[in-house]
């Protein structure tokens, strides 16, 4: 733990500016080493959250980039530690030559998460908290940045909080109740007992509910676009896409192959396959194709059914629909700027959202979001309000939901009060662990698995 | 002065409260030659305070005590005058049993043990002072005497540095009207001991025919008695009875008017009190929508007509008391025979001591008691027993024993006063077990008289009726598991008048038992192939079956914190030389030095993420030591 480690902080595309955080008891010395101010002010002359502006240069003297350089004093950093940061002009060449001259100057390259583990190791961050930094780091779509920012800011941590603080009133009563038999202390009610665990247990099942919603938001959907050949299933990928991914030609049966790319629609992040048509076909090449359609089709999580409005439903068509019932599905009902000879009745009987747009002309998208935000339930989702969001919180919180459960059926069953003390005990003891006030060696040990330990 | 030499012993033990007791008679017992100095002769065992022995967890701890082989169990069943099982209804974890006892008839059993048992000399003396030769404690008493001794037990409860404080009138003063020892302090922290003070307070005493018994509600003795003792053949009898009353507004006035002339809120005692045990005034003034307090009217003995006014400590001035007392129905014209008074005393920061309750800086020095910044009869007696244990285990080369947290109350006792240390005089709870359903005073027996028994401290005798038991309860178990009772209308019958449902098959036996409303006794119609067996199997039988999930839940919650309690931490590690660990943690490790992670965690200031570095730190630690060891192989 020792050790001064240094990484490129800021997102490895070519970008406006790109950040060499540099942390450990080193940091300041490691960093001199690479940079001069233009005043001659060291970095060690100057306090925590000032800056110089200087360059970086290398060993050889060879002077590599204009850059700022931030110094934080321990413990007053994001680690914890003293850090420095050199903002350089971005550019992934020249970013990465400062980053070298740092390790040259003494600096080990953090690993994966070790910001944050430093962060958390010394305090500075509740382990929800730093759960909710990795999630950030990893977070694909809009919502999931905004529900990892959420947790990260403590809300989760003060849901919890709530809940927390209603068991332990419980508990603490039911200690005095027992411990003090001398001193009138007033025997809680049943129906008061009741109705805290009840409470606690809701506040836990909508976390639980919530989880289930938000884990589309943090880790997408596997979905697929299936249709008839000739639909526009091309057109509506890179309409969605934003680029030219599939090729595009007015012939059926272009896309042989299964086309991949990742999309944000109505902020959940989509894992869009475009596919062959679905067709009988006797062209061996074209029929891979139909087969690798229809693979992608059983596993996926939810699947964009495309229709020409311009052509009465096909034979194809009804099969399609037939085949959609055991996966969540939404009707495109696409060139709806051509005149429509489709039958809508039929698909609203089959699909529970159809909507109308033009990929070629680009319209429809609000209908095709809201249509998917309906589906999933998601509509009235709010990412900031702090969630659960990693499997070994939803494990803490259920396992939590669990004890409390087992406590009013104690309760109902007419068991004495020491039985529900324990299952009370269990439920704060796993709600502790959720929010990092307890440690215990799997704890520990599931989170750090994350943090690469041992580097 | 002019001093001798008294002679060697192998463990001088300081003090024959119910610390010193225990301590001594474990020691002499296990093969050490023995001594116990007390103040005066005629107060061993002495109950200062509540005529009684047990009560919520305390209750456990006496019979934790008894399952070690200790005397206060066996005691207090010879000198009950009226015993209750508290909480009944509230569940078997705190089921605890409370005995009013004769306090002189406990005093005098006391001293008598300790007078018969070999190795042990019981000898009035005031020790004032302590130093170390080389491999030896010497011990200086009053009158010159140097006694020369392998180990030492400080037992000194509220002797040490003892102060009275009634009103404005405050003195140099031990409990009970005795002296206090007034040279020991100075020779302690001349060792670099850190001694802090403590205070605590006892209520008046009042003379029986003063009170006017008419108003009172009576309190009767719970029938039958059970005792504490496994030993105890002839459970005691309930000879007499408690009575109850309250304060009320008048009272709290009185109380209020005078509170700038009570030493404590005037400013004149610095020692903590206990917070789980105020005084009336204390009461009074942290819960003034109180309208009015409970109080106990407790025998204290047999041959006595003293009454002890329990609830109602105070340090107020003498006229006062009499004044608010007077205020109580049926105290109209008490007489009071002692007054209440305040105690201050110096106590050690047990963070100084380590599991077996010996000096970590000091080897052959133990701490028991209100010495180590406990309250209570039974929290004494329990640390007594363990000290004694490891000081003549120590000297006799054998390797110490250390209770857990999950295995006993004592071992919990222990454990937060070596950890967290004591704010205030440190009381034992059920709710600071957490393994609260899985040590219960019914088991108890169960759960150390094998100890016990290995130490050497369990006699044949008992040994061999213990077995007997274990298997009574075994076999009966097995039984109730394996037993089908046919539907019949007995059982039907007891079943429905208890409010619960009826069978129209065959069922298990213990998944009737299982069912919260039904005892043994509600079967014992349609149990028809039921052995005659003593009333305690059944209990055991009946709560292990019937808190079976609950008790599973723990057991797992004890095996994981067990996972940590073994992973040691060095021992002499400074913790400064951690990285990543907070300043404060560094602080308060390097104070508590803790035997293992599972103590670390329990350390106030000491955050889960401390506990991670030290994980990390010792996971590290130990691949280091593996490298070690494997280039040692290889070479």
């Amino acid at each position: 733990m020792n050790a001064t480690i240094a990484a490129i902080s800021t997102g490895q595309a070519p970008g406006g500016i790109g950040v060499i955080r540099i942390s450990g008891p080193r940091a300041l010395a490691v960093a001199q080493r690479v940079f001069r101010s233009r005043s001659g002010r060291g970095l060690a002359e100057i306090p925590g959250y000032q800056a110089l502006l200087g360059q970086a240069f290398g060993a050889d003297g060879e002077a590599l980039d204009d850059c700022v350089a931030l110094v934080f004093r321990a413990p007053k950093s994001y680690t914890g530690e003293d850090v420095v940061e050199l903002s350089c002009h971005g550019g992934l060449y020249v970013t990465r030559r400062v980053l070298e001259e740092v390790l040259a100057a003494g600096a080990s390259p953090a690993g994966r998460g070790e910001f944050t583990k430093r962060a958390y190791l010394n305090g500075k961050l509740d382990l929800a908290q730093a759960e909710s930094v990795m999630e950030l780091i990893g977070a694909t779509g809009r919502q999931a940045a905004r529900m990892a920012r959420a947790g990260g800011s403590g809300r989760l941590s003060r849901r919890l909080e709530k809940i927390r603080e209603d068991l332990e009133g419980v508990a603490a009563h039911l200690a005095a109740w027992a411990d003090f038999p001398d001193e009138d202390v007033e025997e809680l009610s049943q129906a008061e007992l009741r109705g805290v665990l009840e409470r606690c247990k809701a506040g836990l099942d909508s976390l639980l509910a919530q989880f289930e919603k938000g884990r589309i938001f943090r880790e997408g959907l596997r979905t697929v676009i299936v249709g008839r050949p000739n639909v526009g299933k091309s057109t509506l990928m890179n309409w969605l896409a934003g680029r030219e991914r599939s090729i595009v030609t007015p012939y059926a049966g272009t896309t042989r192959d299964v086309v991949e790319e990742p999309v944000s629609l109505a902020g959940v992040p989509l894992l869009l396959a475009d596919t062959a048509g679905l067709r009988e076909t006797d062209d061996p090449v074209e029929e891979i194709g139909v087969a690798a359609a229809r693979q992608r089709l059983a596993s996926a999580e939810l699947a964009l059914a495309v229709f020409d409005q311009s052509q009465a439903l096909s034979g194809e068509d009804f099969q399609l629909m037939e085949e959609l019932r055991q996966v969540p599905a939404i009707a495109v009902v696409n060139k709806s700027d051509l005149e429509s000879r489709i039958d809508e009745e039929a698909l609203r009987k089959a699909f529970p959202y159809v909507v109308e747009c033009s990929a070629a002309e680009g319209r429809g998208l609000e209908a095709l979001e809201e249509a998917l935000a309906a589906l999933l339930g998601t509509s009235d989702f709010d990412p900031d309000a702090g969630e659960l969001f990693t499997q070994r919180q939803r494990r803490a919180a259920a396992s939590a939901g669990e004890a409390l459960d087992q406590a009013l059926e104690a309760l109902e069953a007419g068991v004495t009060l020491d039985a529900v003390t324990v299952c009370l005990d269990a439920a704060l003891g796993d709600l502790y662990e959720l929010t990092g006030q307890r440690v215990s060696e799997a704890v520990v040990d599931q989170v750090f698995e994350r943090f690469c330990v041992g580097k | 002065m002019k001093t001798y030499d008294a002679g060697l012993v192998d463990v001088a033990v300081i003090g024959a409260g119910h610390a010193g007791i225990e301590a001594g008679l474990a020691a002499a017992r296990l093969g050490c030659e023995t001594v116990v100095f007390t103040m005066n002769l005629d107060a061993v065992g002495n109950c200062p305070c509540n005529p009684s022995i047990g009560g919520t967890a305390k209750g456990h701890l006496v019979r934790e005590i008894d399952a070690l082989g200790g005397e206060m169990g066996r005691a207090a069943d010879a000198c009950t005058i009226q015993s209750r099982m508290l909480n009944r209804g509230k569940g078997p974890a705190v089921h605890s049993l409370r005995a009013q006892i004769d306090r002189n008839a406990y005093s005098r059993y006391m001293k008598h043990a300790l007078e018969l048992c070999p190795r042990l000399g019981l000898r009035q003396a005031e020790v004032v002072d302590l130093r170390q030769d080389q491999d030896f404690w010497l011990l200086t008493t009053r009158l010159g005497g140097v006694y020369r001794a392998g180990a030492v037990i400080l037992c000194t409860g509220t002797f040490l540095g003892g102060k009275i404080f009634v009103g404005e009138a405050s003195y140099e003063g031990g409990p009970d009207g005795m002296f206090p020892s007034a040279f020991l302090p100075e020779a302690l922290e001349r060792l670099g001991i850190s001694l802090r003070r403590f205070k605590t307070g006892t209520p008046a005493r009042v003379l029986r025919s003063s009170v006017d018994w008419e108003k009172l509600e009576v309190q009767h003795g719970d029938e039958p008695v059970v005792p504490f003792s496994f030993e105890t053949e002839t459970p005691p009898e309930n000879r007499d009875v408690c009575y109850i009353s309250w304060t009320n507004e008048g009272t709290h006035r009185i109380i209020r008017e005078n509170l700038e002339r009570s030493p404590l809120y005037a400013g004149m005692i610095e020692g903590v009190g206990p917070r789980y045990c105020p005084s009336i005034e204390d009461k009074v003034v942290r819960f003034p929508d109180k309208e009015r307090h409970q109080l106990f009217i407790e025998p204290c003995g047999l041959d006595t007509e003293e009454m002890y006014l329990q609830g109602m400590s105070s340090s107020l001035p003498e006229e006062v008391q009499e004044k608010f007392y007077r205020s109580i129905p049926g105290l109209e014209h008490v007489r009071l025979m002692r007054s209440a008074y305040a105690i201050e005393y110096d106590c050690c920061d047990p963070l100084q001591l380590d599991a077996a309750l010996e000096f970590r800086d000091w080897p052959g020095l133990y701490g028991a008691g209100q010495f180590n910044g406990s309250s209570g009869y039974e929290e004494a007696a329990a640390q007594g027993l363990v000290a004694g244990i490891n000081a003549a285990r120590k000297l006799q080369g054998k390797e110490r024993v250390v209770l857990d947290r999950a295995g006993s109350y004592i071992g919990t006792l222990i454990d937060d006063l070596i950890t967290k240390g004591a704010a205030d005089p440190y009381r034992m709870m059920t709710s600071r077990s957490e393994y609260r359903l899985v040590l219960r005073q019914d088991n108890a027996g169960e759960r150390l008289t094998p100890l016990g028994r290995e130490l050497g401290l369990i006699s044949d005798r008992r040994w061999e009726k213990f077995t007997h038991w274990m298997d009574l309860k075994k076999r009966e178990l097995r039984r109730v598991r394996g037993t089908n009772l046919p539907p019949s209308e007995a059982l039907n019958r007891a079943l429905v008048s208890r409010g619960t449902s009826p069978v129209s098959t065959g069922v298990k036996l213990s998944e009737l038992l299982k069912r919260p409303q039904i005892t043994y006794r509600d079967l014992k119609e349609a149990d028809t192939e039921r052995p005659s067996l003593p009333e305690d199997v059944l209990e055991s039988v009946e709560i292990e079956l019937k808190y079976e999930g609950y008790i599973r839940r723990q057991q797992a919650d004890i095996e994981e914190a067990r996972r940590l309690e073994g992973k040691r931490l060095p021992v002499g590690l400074d913790y400064s030389q951690v990285l990543g660990l907070r300043l404060e943690a560094v602080e308060k490790l390097n104070r508590v030095r803790p035997e293992n992670l599972g103590q670390a965690g329990r350390i106030s200031g000491v955050s889960p993420a401390d506990v991670s570095v030290l994980m990390i730190w010792l996971a590290a630690h130990e691949a280091e030591g593996h490298g070690t060891v494997h280039k040692e192989g290889a070479g």
